[in-house]
């Protein structure tokens, strides 16, 4: 017994270990049981045999073209996002003064949430709002842009809630890298682009496609905001919509278990591909602590 | 170090003064800034004004909105209820995910990959995948409807947020402390509750209200599992916003200007304990 409880000790297995099994149960209860009862649910609907659910969403154009709905308005959003970020962070990532105030208030969008931005945008884009007011008395146009209730609405709360998300990210990431591996390449004659693009760029890859997974499995999840300040029947009808009216407005379990799978593997799907991208660039220390 | 440091940050900072594509830079930022001030400043406004319509401002300026939010969204009950949700999960999640962050960040056993992957994934999903699911099962079991299953739904993301967000603060503490306090005879529930607790403590606090912060927000689980009784703020502020028309407008703004106000305490709170960066990624600025 005793020789059994050191060789396990040795394998780095004691009684320490212990301490893991609440964390993980609760993660096996709450996570992989309601997932692997859903995934087995997806494939018992009432009718149309084991795979039924997926044909009936894959064969009803209106289920289907959630899919690409939902792609439509995330990969775009959480691109702009990453894309604007880099300038930006790459300008920013020196210190200077009101940088701490600047990045609080970039928090703030963030802890807002979809639902009060989504409420800030009706007032703010709406054809009354201040946005169309000011464009309308500077006589750029005539009559108000419609912003909200379509497709830009849910852009827009994306990018508000997005931005601020994936400039912290990228801003902590740049200040991972060391800068004398930059400095040593000005002293070597190098300008700004070429520092940028052969000595900054690769090192931020990893962080780059990391940055871009996360803003992009926010912004696939669009739900509250898609329904609030965009077009929930038509144009922004996104994949968790879809799901969402399947449970609870049909309560078609079998469907929105499907529908979730679906929504999943998409998701997973996307990021998997960034992440294989990745792998295809420098990988290795940073130079820094990141 | 700072000696060489302060000419070349002088240099940066005057070749941000003068290019151009600094512009371009500052101008997207005060862009963006306009756009945030104005949805914040626009829900502000109308929750103070009387009637608002086809003008810059509204005609003249009332508090009515904020009383009569109160008493017809029963906002005390739901602030509670908010409030009980958030500092549930946060107990909850602290009691259950520390430990397993510090069995992950100290050990190396078989299976640490899988685990640690295990952990991962409730974050990088989205919170519907496995929301419907995870809503379906806690209403077979009659869990969902109640507080219980609010809380129960909105421990998925946290504890493993938690772990996260422990790790490095786990790391940083000498494991040689912990020897000496074994070789002073302490046992395992003593070198945490009196050596490693007490160290820990900013660890705990910063994971705590970033768990706090977030569930304070978090939408779709609270949505999918909450019953009429076990609303929290931001689902309630959901439903009286999809059933507008019924609403006065002014009265859903000044409900979410509540909200707000009570984001940006917590807010204020979270700030003073961890830097802005750590609200989304836990990679740490640079003390330079």
């Amino acid at each position: 017994m005793t020789s059994l409880r050191h060789r396990l000790a040795d394998r780095g297995i004691d009684r320490q270990l212990l301490l893991l099994i609440p964390a993980s149960l609760c993660v096996l209860i709450l996570f992989v049981y309601p997932f692997a009862y859903g995934f087995g649910l997806s494939f018992q609907p009432s009718h149309g045999g084991v795979l039924g659910a997926y044909k009936e969403f894959f064969t009803d154009a209106y289920q289907r073209d959630t899919i690409w709905t939902t792609l439509k308005l995330s990969l775009p959003a959480a691109f702009l996002n990453v894309a604007a970020s880099v300038p930006i962070a790459y300008r920013l990532r020196g210190r200077f003064r009101g940088k701490r105030l600047m990045t609080t208030l970039l928090v703030i969008p963030i802890t807002l949430g979809t639902v009060l931005t989504a409420e800030g945008l009706l007032n703010f884009l709406g054809p009354t709002g201040w946005l169309n007011r000011t464009l309308m008395s500077a006589g750029i146009i005539d009559a108000p842009v419609r912003l909200t209730n379509n497709y830009w609405g849910v852009f827009f709360s994306l990018v508000i809630t997005g931005f601020p998300f994936a400039f912290l990210l990228i801003l902590s990431y740049l200040s991972g890298i060391d800068p004398t591996l930059e400095r040593a390449a000005a002293t070597l004659g190098a300008g700004w682009w070429p520092r940028f693009h052969r000595v900054t760029l690769p090192l931020l890859a990893p962080g780059l496609a990391t940055t871009f997974c996360l803003t992009f499995v926010l912004a696939f999840s669009v739900f509250p905001s898609a329904i609030l300040v965009g077009d929930p029947a038509g144009t922004t009808r996104v994949i968790s919509i879809a799901a969402y009216h399947a449970a609870y407005e049909s309560y078609d379990y079998s469907l929105a278990s499907a529908i979730a799978v679906v929504m999943g593997v998409v998701e997973l799907a996307v990021v998997a591909a960034v992440l294989g991208v990745r792998s295809l660039f420098y990988t290795g220390s940073t130079g820094g602590k990141g | 170090m700072t000696a060489i440091a302060v000419p070349a940050r002088e240099a940066r900072r005057f070749r941000i003064a003068a290019s151009p594509g600094a512009w371009l830079v500052w101008g997207s930022v005060t862009f963006f800034f306009l756009m945030l001030a104005g949805i914040i400043g626009s829900v502000v406004v109308s929750s103070f004004g009387r009637r608002w319509f086809d003008t810059w401002l509204p005609e003249s300026w009332t508090t009515q909105w904020y009383g009569q939010a109160w008493h017809e969204f029963t906002l005390l009950d739901v602030l509670i209820v908010t409030v009980e949700v958030a500092l549930l999960v946060v107990g909850i999640s602290v009691l259950v995910g520390v430990p397993a962050a510090y069995v992950l960040a100290r050990r190396a056993f078989p299976g640490r990959r899988v685990l640690y992957l295990l952990f991962l994934l409730p974050i990088l999903m989205p919170p519907i995948t496995y929301g419907i699911p995870l809503a379906t099962v806690l209403y077979k079991y009659g869990l969902a409807g109640h507080m219980a299953g609010v809380v129960l739904a909105n421990l998925v993301p946290s504890i493993p947020f938690v772990i996260l967000t422990m790790t490095p603060f786990i790391e940083q503490v000498d494991p040689a402390i912990e020897r000496a306090a074994r070789m002073c005879g302490a046992r395992t529930w003593q070198v945490f509750l009196r050596i490693l607790a007490p160290l820990l403590v900013p660890g705990i606090l910063a994971a705590s209200i970033l768990v706090l912060v977030r569930t304070v927000g978090m939408f779709e689980l609270t949505f999918l599992t909450a019953g009429p009784d076990s609303q929290t703020l931001v689902v309630a502020l959901y439903y009286t916003m999809s059933a507008a028309g019924i609403r006065a407008q002014q009265s859903v703004d000044a409900m979410a200007v509540i909200y707000t106000c009570m984001m940006l305490v917590l807010l204020v709170i979270a700030l003073r304990f961890v830097n802005p960066t750590q609200l989304v990624a836990r990679v740490k600025e640079d003390p330079q």
